[in-house]
Parts: structure tokens; C-alpha cells; sequence
């Protein structure tokens, strides 16, 4: 790096000046500026990590700080490993995963396809399409309870009027069946443009070049797009699909807001069976070997697509 | 591309294209047409069926947004008649004006968490994520990754001992607390975005400034730092975003004093559930900044929302 140059500097001048040049040596500059970042992610998530570990192993309450707290080894996670609920609420999760992420990938791949055919106020719109995303989940997905009225509901109303069902006749957060899809349409309506902002950019990262290469070598469009344009952006769809999967098992804000988990416990996703155990149940080490379990999962499933990830890109 | 190329699309290819766009475009924007339309509605009009897309605009919402009423007899009335316009309001409904509500206070609440934390976390960013661009920094490459992997946690998973610890500390439910916890959330971004931007910018500057005899720090905050200004205030903007969109940690961390907008917003309610216009005012004033700050962000959008993995 430039530390030569500092030196030959250094060398070149008196040694009152070069003190000054030289100012902080580069390696107490380098610490003195990592320093506060990495302690404070040490002290507001390594030491919350350990102590949610800590207590995963005790039966604590956090509503009872002066009750015993007794020592149980892994009793916690073996209750668990077998209880059919979080079964359930792993099911409710995966559909969720699924079908947000299916249809993310399906629509905003579509959008950013047509999009790069750069029509005349392609930004303007590009940018219309991308608010939904960076508004508040909560405040949003609790507008969209409205939306949702079965009677007065905007959204009621135009199916109604698309389909010709009664707007009345159904309610899409109080019904066992649909109550699932409620969460994943304004799941998929909120972060389908960021798909298609990162298909956008990959679609841009190719080279007309290529094109004009296989257009040369009569290779059909049809071709084309499986042979070039497919492959080519699928770096960057593998990197979106990775953001939105992390996001979305995290998933809280949305669903607490829409649907709070109910009918019953069908949307129950993972966050929320998880805030009711540590928060309304207050079982708190429970949750938090429920806690541990959530966050190995993550981190071990996203290291997995990470290789892949990686894999695709050396290709 | 050239003009010419042949994998330029066509005339037709780009109308159909740009139709099928712009009918996704106004679908999307449904919702948020709603949220300002309602926020504009009489209670009556707002749960009229079927839904009213034309109505008499009303301030109803943003009056019963920012009030507490009460219920008055006559007598009162006619001892104390309304003055202003938004007791007229009230006045038709036979209520009178209480007093102010809590919503002024939560959303100063956002305001104060969002800026204090957006700039403790963007000056510390800067500093990490210039010592890891220009300095041989020890583990490094973990480093990064462990700053990016805090992101991974769900943030339930770490509210449990927050909560504990901040119980013990005496930081529940204050602002101190709130800006320290998001500082740390958005840290991740910070380093990772503020890294790509210090690394776009030519080491000569430095150089010559150092031969000129400036120190290293002088350098960093005479030479790097006005070169990476754009870089900082977009996020800068990314980071107030998410301070002010967060609802997780508020949810469970604040009750009173430090709640943000995002926990109260779908609290509000009015007499026999959730007041509608009221609610959507109180959205309205909140996503406003927010549309705002995307429109001027469109530039760095990608890159921020891909902790800078993405650059265009």
C-alpha cells in the first residue's frame, strides 16, 4: 500500500518532520478506528448470543427474576425437536419461504426483462415500483387489514369485481385457507421490486456483444435468453433469492401486523411462535434454545447457498 | 450499446413492454393512493361499500390523528363554542377537544432515535470501513464477514437478552437505548456500504497529500472524507430508513417513553374499533419522507439494499 511511500517520505525529511508526517503509526490508526464498531457488535449481539445460549440450558422466567433458576442441560431443545407445534409453525414457515420467494423471483425477473427493453420513462416507472419496498413493514401491512375488510376492503372489491364472487363472501385474513396467501401476496407485493432491481442489474451486466455474437450464429431468441440472458443474471438472482430467504425466515413486522399469527396459528411463522413463547409466555429459556435453533438454521442453511452461490460464479 | 446493434428491441417490443410496466406500476401504487386517499376521508366515507374513489376531502383524520376527544352536553357547547377550524370538526360530531394526542410524540420519538442512531452509526462505519479499506487490518476478511452475519440473526432471537440487559442497565424503553441498538443494527450496512464507496477512491489523493505533509489523519479527514461525501449521506439516507421503518426491537423494547411511530400507528383507534382516516393520516406523514428520500436515492438504491455487493 501506500506505507512506502509515507516511509521514503519519512526518510527523505529531518526526523522532527518525519514524527509529524508519520502522525499516528497506520497500525494504531487501523485499531483505534475498528475498535468502537467491533465492540459495540460484540456488546449488542456476540454477549446477547452467549446469554441466550447460557440461558437455553436453564428453565429461567424473565416475569419471575427472583424464582430458582435451575441447571437442565438440553432438555429445552429436546422438548423442542419433538413438539408437534413447532412443527407446524416450521410447515407455515416453509410455505411462507416458498411461495414469497417463487413468486419474487417469477415476477420480478419478469419486470426487470421488460424493463431493459428501455422504453422512454423506464426510470420513472422503475422508480414508482420500488416504494412499496422501502416503507414501513408494520405500518403498511397493518393498512393492509383495510384492504383486507371483506366488506368495505379495496382489494375484496376489485376481486369481487375481476371474479364476480361476492366482496363479503370471503375474508382473506379470517379464513383457516386463505390467511396464508393473505400474508404472501402483500409479502410478495412489498419486495417483489427488489428482485427486480438486482435482475435489472444483472440483465445490464451483459454485454450486447454476446448477443450480437449469437445473433451471428442464427441462434434463435428463444435460445438466447436460456443460453445468455438465463445464465448471466443467475449470480445475481441466486444473491437476491439469498437476501430475501435470510429476510423472510426472520419474518415479523408483515405477519404480526396482518394476521398476528391467526386463524388459530396458521401464519404462525417461526419470529412469532418465538416472540409468544419469550414474550406473552415468558418461557424465556425455552425460547431462547428456540432462539439457537432459529439462528443455527440461518446461518448453517445460508452458508450452504453461499458455496452455491460461489460455485455459479466461478462458472 | 450502439444505436444500431441488432439486439437493440424494437418499436413494438418497447411499447408492449412499457405498457405491461406501467400497468404493474398502478397496481403496485394502489395501496399507497389509499393509505393519502383515506387519510383524506370522513370515517363515514372511508368504510362506505362499495369504496369511494371520489369523496369530499375532509381533515377529520388528521384531526382526530393529532387530538383526544371527549364527549360534550350541549350546555358545554354553548358555553364554550368551537373557535377554530378543527374544533368545528370535532363540534359536528358533538365531541370536544381534549387535548393533544401522543402521536406528535411518538413520531419526535422516530425522529430523535432515527437521526441519533443514523449518525453514530454512519461515524463509526466510516472509520471501520476506512481502516479496512486502507489498512492491512488483522483477520480482516472475518472481520467483514462477522459484521455481516449480525445481520442474520432474527432479531427476536436477540431481543430476549437485550431485554434482560437492558432491564439491568436501566435502558428499557429510553431513547439512549433505542439509538445504541439500532447504531449496532445498522452498523453492518454502514461498514459494507461505506467500504465500497473508500474503495472507489483513488489511492494517489492520499499519496500526494501525505507528500505535501499532511498526517494519515489529516489525509483521511481532508482528502478521503469530502471525496466519499455522496457515499456517506446516501448511507447516511439508508440508515435513517431503516431506524425508521424498524418495528421488531420497538415493539419489544418500548412501551412509553422511547416508542417509535411504527408501534403506535396501528394503535390508534377511534370509537368502536380501528379509526381508519386516522390511522392512514398518521401513515401518510409517516411514508412521506421515506417516498422522498427514495426518489433522491435512486441512484444508490441497488447498492444499498445489497449491503454494496451490487453496484451498477
Amino acid at each position: 500500500m501506500s506505507n512506502s511511500v509515507i516511509n521514503r517520505a519519512a526518510e527523505a525529511t529531518p526526523p522532527g518532520m518525519a514524527r509529524k508526517i508519520k502522525g499516528l503509526s497506520d497500525r494504531t490508526i487501523a485499531w483505534l478506528f475498528v475498535a468502537p464498531t467491533i465492540f459495540l457488535l460484540l456488546a449488542v449481539n456476540i454477549f446477547p448470543l452467549a446469554w441466550t445460549i447460557r440461558l437455553s440450558f436453564t428453565n429461567y422466567r424473565a416475569n419471575r427474576p427472583n424464582a430458582d433458576v435451575k441447571w437442565i442441560g438440553t432438555r429445552n431443545y429436546e422438548r423442542i425437536l419433538t413438539d408437534s407445534d413447532i412443527w407446524m409453525t416450521m410447515q407455515a414457515t416453509a410455505h411462507f419461504l416458498f411461495w414469497t420467494i417463487f413468486l419474487q423471483v417469477l415476477i420480478g425477473f419478469a419486470l426487470a426483462w421488460l424493463i431493459n427493453r428501455k422504453f422512454r420513462g423506464n426510470d420513472l416507472w422503475t422508480t414508482i415500483i420500488v416504494l412499496p419496498m422501502m416503507l414501513s413493514p408494520a405500518v403498511v401491512g397493518n393498512f393492509w387489514t383495510f384492504l383486507y375488510q371483506p366488506q368495505i376492503g379495496l382489494f375484496n372489491y376489485v376481486v369481487g369485481f375481476l371474479t364476480g364472487t361476492d366482496p363479503t363472501s370471503f375474508s382473506m385474513i379470517g379464513d383457516v385457507n386463505l390467511a396464508p396467501w393473505a400474508i404472501v401476496i402483500v409479502d410478495t407485493w412489498m419486495w417483489t421490486p427488489f428482485l427486480m432491481l438486482i435482475c435489472l442489474a444483472g440483465l445490464r451486466s451483459i454485454p450486447g456483444s454476446i448477443y450480437e455474437a449469437a445473433e451471428c450464429d442464427r441462434a434463435s431468441k428463444w435460445r438466447q435468453f436460456w443460453t445468455i440472458t438465463v445464465p448471466m443474471t443467475l449470480p445475481f438472482l441466486m444473491l437476491a433469492v439469498l437476501f430475501r430467504g435470510i429476510e423472510n425466515f426472520k419474518m415479523f413486522d408483515i405477519v404480526v401486523q396482518l394476521t398476528g399469527g391467526g386463524p388459530g396459528s396458521v401464519t404462525e411463522l417461526a419470529s412469532i411462535n418465538l416472540k409468544r413463547e419469550a414474550f406473552e409466555k415468558w418461557r424465556t429459556g425455552y425460547a431462547s434454545a428456540y432462539a439457537v435453533i432459529l439462528f443455527v438454521t440461518v446461518f448453517g442453511l445460508a452458508s450452504i447457498y453461499v458455496k452455491a452461490l460461489n460455485k455459479v460464479k466461478e462458472r | 450499446m450502439s444505436d444500431f446493434s441488432i439486439s437493440e428491441p424494437s418499436r413494438g417490443q418497447k411499447w408492449i413492454a412499457g405498457i405491461l410496466v406501467v400497468v404493474y406500476a398502478l397496481i403496485t401504487i394502489m395501496p399507497l393512493v389509499w393509505i393519502i386517499a383515506t387519510g383524506f376521508k370522513s370515517s363515514a366515507d372511508a368504510i362506505a361499500y362499495p369504496p369511494k374513489v371520489t369523496f369530499e376531502p375532509s381533515l377529520e383524520g388528521y384531526v382526530n390523528l393529532f387530538t383526544t376527544q371527549t364527549r360534550q352536553t350541549e350546555e358545554y357547547f354553548e358555553a364554550n363554542p368551537p373557535e377554530t377550524w378543527y374544533e368545528e370538526i370535532v363540534h359536528d360530531k358533538g365531541l370536544a377537544i381534549a387535548g393533544p394526542s401522543r402521536f406528535g410524540e411518538r413520531f419526535m420519538n422516530s425522529v430523535i432515535i432515527g437521526f441519533g442512531s443514523t449518525f453514530l452509526s454512519v461515524f463509526l462505519g466510516t472509520l471501520a470501513a476506512y481502516a479496512f479499506s486502507r489498512y492491512r487490518v488483522p483477520l480482516k476478511d472475518d472481520l467483514l464477514f462477522f459484521i455481516l452475519s449480525t445481520r442474520m440473526m432474527p432479531p427476536i432471537a436477540v431481543a430476549i437478552p437485550i431485554f434482560l440487559m437492558f432491564r439491568s442497565l436501566g435502558l428499557s424503553d429510553t431513547h439512549l437505548g433505542m439509538i445504541l441498538l439500532y447504531t449496532a443494527v445498522n452498523l453492518s450496512l454502514s461498514v459494507w456500504l461505506l467500504k465500497g464507496f473508500i474503495d472507489e477512491i483513488p489511492l494517489e489523493y492520499e499519496e500526494a497529500a501525505l507528500i505535501d505533509g499532511y498526517t494519515r489523519f489529516q489525509a483521511f479527514y481532508k482528502v478521503v472524507l469530502p471525496q466519499a461525501a455522496t457515499g456517506i449521506a446516501s448511507t447516511a439516507i439508508f440508515c435513517l430508513i431503516f431506524s425508521w421503518n424498524e418495528y421488531a426491537f420497538a415493539v419489544l423494547l418500548t412501551s412509553g417513553t422511547a416508542q417509535t411511530a411504527p408501534p403506535f400507528i396501528p394503535t390508534i383507534i377511534g370509537v368502536g374499533g380501528q379509526d381508519w382516516p386516522a390511522v392512514a393520516a398518521g401513515a401518510t406523514l409517516f411514508l412521506m419522507p421515506v417516498m422522498v428520500f427514495t426518489i433522491l436515492l435512486r441512484k444508490h438504491l441497488l447498492r444499498g439494499i445489497t449491503f454494496g455487493a451490487v453496484r451498477k
